[in-house]
């Protein structure tokens, strides 16, 4: 099949594309989420019924489906109500009715950015493995597809069994995805060690949402929020929840499979590792634990404030020893999430605004430093520090591109992660100064390691006994790039669009979570 | 107008770094002038309507980011003390622009390099102009992060590649106590408003909260808090060392960031929260010592530096030490006048020195130059100028702010002042030496060049030397014409931008300070002089013994090495973070504890319990009938002696199990 014929097929796909939109926007109670979440998993059907030859029409397809599930999540946001503090576009059909067990989707304002995070970055992976990956193209198109419908799904479930089972469907394909196509026979490990760190969480999970089901004879959030648990329970139920999220986070003693996943995995792996898996634990949190659980919350703060600030400062120390390129962005991930941890157990409106902002300014400026790290990766094979130097003389436009997200990542004001921190920050620093203190060391060692990384692989002399063939970034990677430039300077400068919309979110939880 | 004198070089400087090779060399460089010296010129407008005819201005433009209490807004604020920073700031980076359209001339990167002074230019207008404390912490950054892109803009050079990083991280550890306290202002003021904070900060002057764990006095511990940002900006002790290091970037860049403007930030910063530190007494007094000492041990150092940029640098330094102080000493508008008078004479000495490096084929050490005077008479001219005027020679620009500076600290009775006047007049010596030893040695001594870089040796050209000229009339008059303005006693013209409580103005008093104690500074700077001259010229061999005897070596190497203070950092802090980052968060926490107890035990221990278990299955029958009926007996024992076996089972009574335990011990041994 050739090209021009792949072209037209995918403007035909465009130019109808606004009628299967209306249709799943406008028509009267439409099932939208539910549309969302089908449209991917459509598209990985039609994937298998494509002959494995025809690669090209493969990823067209895949990126095609992959852009239209982001521009249709996009409706979700125009026709939100940001005023409202119920549940949007809920949806609910039978799952297990005998079990009381619904099928229930509907997304708040929190909830909302995570899912147009989600599907902003599957066509980016997507166009990640163009021309990187090449065993089993088609697996790999589907297993993202089959992960975008999954993190839509885990975003906009009001379910807690639901929850669950998208919680742990992620892992599969994100399993397979390091296994599959990461790059070095220890990847197999990587892959193990990342799905046993977050089951076995996960199994602790399962049995306190089986608790609260025997106790309140359902698992729907909305029902949960009403019911008052005991402090005793809720402080167990909290640890089991506590297993599953912190593995998740990654919190500091149970972090050590992420900078292993992350060295193993293939790009897109740790695009969608950094961008939306580590965001499933905060999520967890600020969603069902603080909710659910506030006593057992206020209960566990000066642990998790604890656990947090070792984070910042000992992830951030460590990053600085770091010779991998991908294990120090992991690292220094690691230690950002501690800060958005801090965020969420202030317990007030800036933490917990400003955690949710940090954790989607994370969700670009991260995946931006591992799509950088996959760029020189895919030219030269290593992803060590010291082969490279001097990278400016022969990539220009992409030391540029790397300096911007280097200073997303320090946290320079005008981006995104400066508005998440420094809302943080000014939250802790109300409920504890010492803490926010802690946490604000991050600001200067996270200076120290990313400007360390950055000065080694960009400036100075190149190293022509090491990298001996040039080339800057072209054009598929550097609209790969756009979005995520774009988006971590639209949330630096003008964040307001999406604090606007979680106001009352926010405000929905921590009332919850207050007395 | 006010709006887009903010603007104007942001625009100039995308311009450039987009379409940069569009526009050429030249029209790089006359787009980023252009837009600065647009912004100039409206400077000088905003100028006359703020400062001179008394009408601030205000321009709110959009939510920044708000969050319940938390408003952080897009907002202008325009009053007196913007107005002078703003013309300070635009003129003399239209006269770098210019300077370095030919000092770079040649340079491949020329366009970016343009490109990022007019990026610095915009992040140094939104720091003044700002109207709340976020978006100076904006400025703040982003002049911090122009400063890195200009001194590593020779990247190939390992030199400039730590000074950037290290200029970076040192300011960071400033803008860290920054943080703090703008998040303390918020706590305390629930806004980071200038206006409204300002307003309120009387009605919590003897208030405390708790930081740190400790209760402490409220004001005051905010104030410090800010203050460490102007310590790391304003390369204050402490946080000072990475501001000679910033020399190996373009001369330009040294005159315009690391002299003129950005350093003084703190400065700003001081004076622009005036109304918060003037009810913070404690506060000040930390100010008016460090601002001291940092002069002094600036100045000492810079006597024996021998990198002619790295002298003005230390000077730099001990100037900035000089502004700190007078706020300290709540005389904000001398501060703000030193530092007005300042970045004239500094840049001057900047571009000056530039002139010399460009000619002698980027020489920078002043032991091999000398003689220059015969080949350089226009930049010696220039640099005399320059160098007058900063050890305040009567009638030029420096004299009228440092003495004055000086004068405030005399009048004013209290331990930090008296504190800071000895260590001023002490300063006010060395910077009489060092300056005259710079002139002395680089121009006046004997020739001691290499040929390579005397073959080349030019004047410099026109358009370096017409900011010179501009910037030496500037360094004669600007004192002069300014002062009555500035910090004539009873002047209207700061309005409400600048509050000092009325018990704390002590312009009156120093005007009536007893004659011999005004001439001083003066006789000082005389001696500075006079010594200069002979220890470098006319008398060589007796400096020399001095340097090679036992004390004054010490002493030589004591002041070369900067008092040390690098190598205490790296060896105490820089090391020590550095080997705790490998050893025990890497190597003993996440290699070693969390890998045992979690992948690598978890598959050991599985290995060994599988080993163990498979040599039990033998395949015998009577080995497995004694397995059961091991099990079972002790099943069957464990059920009919249960009376006897929980009482060890439940875990409540392992404690009086232990406590009977010891007392038997106990007892027995009595026995």
């Amino acid at each position: 099949m050739n090209s021009s014929y792949i072209n037209n097929m995918s403007l035909a796909f465009w130019a109808v594309s606004p009628v299967f939109l209306y249709n799943m926007v406008y028509s009267p109670n439409s099932p939208f989420l539910l549309y969302l979440i089908l449209v991917p998993l459509v598209g990985a059907l039609a994937l298998f019924l494509i002959p494995s030859e025809s690669i090209q029409l493969i990823k067209v397809v895949a990126l095609n489906v992959s852009l239209f599930t982001y521009i249709a999540s996009l409706f979700l946001w125009i026709g939100f109500d940001a005023s409202s503090p119920n549940f949007q576009y809920l949806y609910q059909a039978d799952w297990m009715p005998y079990g009381n067990l619904y099928f229930t989707l509907g997304i708040d304002g929190i909830s909302l950015f995570f899912i147009i995070l989600s599907t902003l970055l599957v066509p980016i992976c997507i166009m990640l493995g163009w021309s990187s990956i090449t065993i089993y193209i088609r697996e790999y198109m589907v297993a993202l597809l089959i992960l975008d419908a999954m993190m839509i799904a885990v975003f906009s479930t009001l379910d807690l069994l639901l929850f669950y089972v998208c919680f742990e469907a992620v892992l599969i394909p994100m399993f397979v995805i390091i296994g599959v196509w990461g790059s070095r026979a220890r990847r197999i490990r990587a892959a193990y060690q990342f799905f046993l760190y977050t089951f076995f969480g996960s199994v602790l999970m399962l049995l306190a949402i089986l608790m609260m089901y025997f106790q309140a004879g359902t698992t729907d959030l909305q029902i949960l929020l009403t019911t008052e648990f005991s402090t005793q329970r809720q402080i167990l139920y909290f640890l089991a929840f506590f297993a599953s999220f912190a593995a998740k986070v990654p919190m500091i003693p149970v972090h050590i499979w992420l900078p292993e996943a992350h060295v193993e995995a293939p790009t897109a792996g740790s695009v969608l590792l950094a961008g939306i898996m580590l965001k499933l634990g905060t999520y967890g949190f600020l969603r069902f634990s603080m909710p659910l659980f506030p006593e057992a919350t206020l209960y566990f703060t000066p642990f998790i404030y604890t656990l947090s600030c070792i984070a910042v400062i000992y992830a951030s120390l460590t990053t600085v020893r770091q010779v991998d390129l991908k294990k120090i962005i992991a690292y220094s991930s690691v230690a950002h999430m501690g800060v958005v941890m801090l965020g969420l157990f202030s317990l007030n409106a800036q933490g917990v605004e400003g955690s949710i902002l940090l954790m989607l300014g994370h969700g670009l400026v991260s995946p931006g430093l591992f799509m950088c790290v996959g760029v020189l990766y895919d030219r030269y094979k290593t992803r060590l520090v010291k082969y490279y130097g001097g990278v400016v003389h022969t990539m220009p436009l992409f030391a540029t591109i790397f300096l911007l997200f280097t200073m997303g990542n320090i946290g320079l004001p005008g981006t995104s992660n400066f508005v998440g921190e420094f809302l943080v920050l000014t939250g802790c620093y109300q409920t504890n100064t010492l803490i926010a203190a802690l946490g604000a060391t991050g600001m200067v060692l996270g200076g120290a390691y990313s400007l360390w990384l950055y000065n080694r692989v960009v400036y100075g002399f190149p190293k022509p006994h090491y990298i001996n063939t040039y080339a800057d970034i072209n054009r598929r990677e550097f609209f790969m790039f756009v979005p995520l430039i774009i988006g971590t300077l639209w949330m630096g400068i003008y964040p307001e669009v999406f604090l606007h919309d979680m106001h009352v979110s926010v405000a929905n939880v921590i009332q919850h979570g207050s007395y | 107008m006010y709006l887009s004198l903010v603007f104007l070089p942001l625009f100039g400087s995308l311009t450039c770094l987009g379409f940069g090779r569009y526009l050429g060399f030249r029209g790089a460089v006359l787009v980023t002038t252009m837009c600065t010296g647009s912004a100039f010129l409206m400077s000088l407008v905003a100028f006359y309507e703020v400062a001179l005819c008394g009408s601030p201005v205000n321009v709110e433009l959009a939510p920044w980011f708000v969050s319940e209490l938390f408003d952080a807004y897009w907002g202008f604020m325009y009053d007196t003390l913007t107005a002078v920073m703003l013309v300070v700031v635009t003129s003399v980076s239209t006269l770098v622009h210019i300077y370095s359209s030919s000092y770079m001339d040649g340079d491949p990167h020329l366009p970016r390099f343009m490109s990022y002074l007019s990026l610095f230019t915009f992040f140094m207008l939104m720091l003044v102009t700002g109207d709340n404390f976020l978006q100076l912490f904006l400025g703040w950054e982003g002049v911090g992060l122009a400063s890195f892109l200009l001194i590593n803009f020779w990247y190939t050079r390992l030199g400039a590649n730590k000074s950037a990083v290290k200029a970076m991280l040192m300011n960071r550890v400033g803008d860290f106590g920054l943080a703090l306290g703008i998040m303390g202002v918020f706590l305390v003021f629930k806004t980071v408003d200038y206006t409204t904070v300002f307003a309120l900060a009387p009605y919590f002057q003897d208030t405390s909260f708790i930081f740190l764990g400790f209760e402490v006095p409220l004001l005051t511990t905010i104030c410090i808090l800010l203050f460490i940002g102007s310590v790391g900006k304003s390369a204050q002790l402490g946080l000072h060392t990475w501001l000679p290091d910033a020399m190996e970037g373009p001369t330009p860049v040294s005159a315009l960031i690391h002299a003129a403007t950005m350093v003084t930030a703190g400065v700003f910063l001081v004076a622009r929260c005036s109304p918060i530190f003037e009810y913070a007494p404690g506060a000040l007094a930390v100010v008016t010592c460090v601002g001291a000492m940092t002069a002094f041990f600036a100045a000492s150092t810079g006597l024996v530096q021998n990198d002619l940029k790295r002298v003005i640098a230390y000077s730099t330094c001990s100037q900035l030490g000089y502004m700190v102080f007078a706020c300290g000493l709540s005389n904000y508008n001398v501060g703000v006048f030193h530092l007005a008078n300042h970045a004239f004479f500094k840049a001057l000495l900047f571009l000056g020195a530039g002139c010399v490096i460009h000619a002698v084929n980027n020489e920078q050490d002043m032991r091999k130059m000398g003689g220059l005077v015969q080949v350089l008479p226009f930049t010696y001219a220039m640099m005399t100028i320059g160098s007058l005027a900063l050890v305040g020679f009567p009638f030029l620009t420096g004299f009228y702010s440092k003495d004055a500076i000086l004068e405030v600290a005399y009048a004013r009775y209290s331990m930090s002042a008296e504190f800071a006047y000895i260590l001023g007049c002490a300063s006010a010596l060395c910077t009489s030496y060092y300056s005259f030893r710079l002139l002395v040695v680089t121009f006046l001594g004997p020739c001691n060049m290499h040929k390579s870089s005397m073959s080349g040796i030019h004047e410099a050209p026109l358009l370096m030397s017409l900011p010179l000229v501009l910037l030496a009339f500037g360094s004669i008059f600007v004192g002069y014409m300014c002062k009555d303005m500035f910090i004539g006693v009873g002047t209207q013209f700061w309005g409400t931008a600048l509050y000092s409580l009325p018990s704390n103005t002590l312009l009156v008093e120093s005007e009536y300070i007893p004659q011999d104690i005004k001439m001083i500074p003066l006789a000082l700077t005389g001696l500075g002089a006079v010594l200069a001259y002979t220890l470098n010229y006319s008398n060589v061999a007796s400096s020399y013994t001095f340097t090679t005897s036992y004390y004054g070596r010490m002493l030589y190497t004591f002041l070369n090495k900067r008092w040390l203070f690098d190598k205490v950092y790296n060896d105490v802090f820089g090391k020590n973070a550095l080997s705790f980052g490998y050893n025990v968060s890497f190597k003993s926490v996440d290699k070693g504890v969390l890998e045992m107890l979690g992948p690598y035990g978890l598959v050991v221990m599985f290995k060994n319990l599988s080993g163990q278990f498979k040599s039990l299955q033998t395949g015998y029958v009577y080995h497995y009938a004694f397995v059961m009926l091991i099990g079972l007996t002790f099943m069957l024992a464990l059920v009919g002696l249960w009376d006897v076996v929980s009482v060890y089972v439940d875990n409540r009574l392992y404690f009086i199990h232990l406590v009977t335990y010891l007392i038997i011990q106990a007892t027995a041994g009595e026995a």
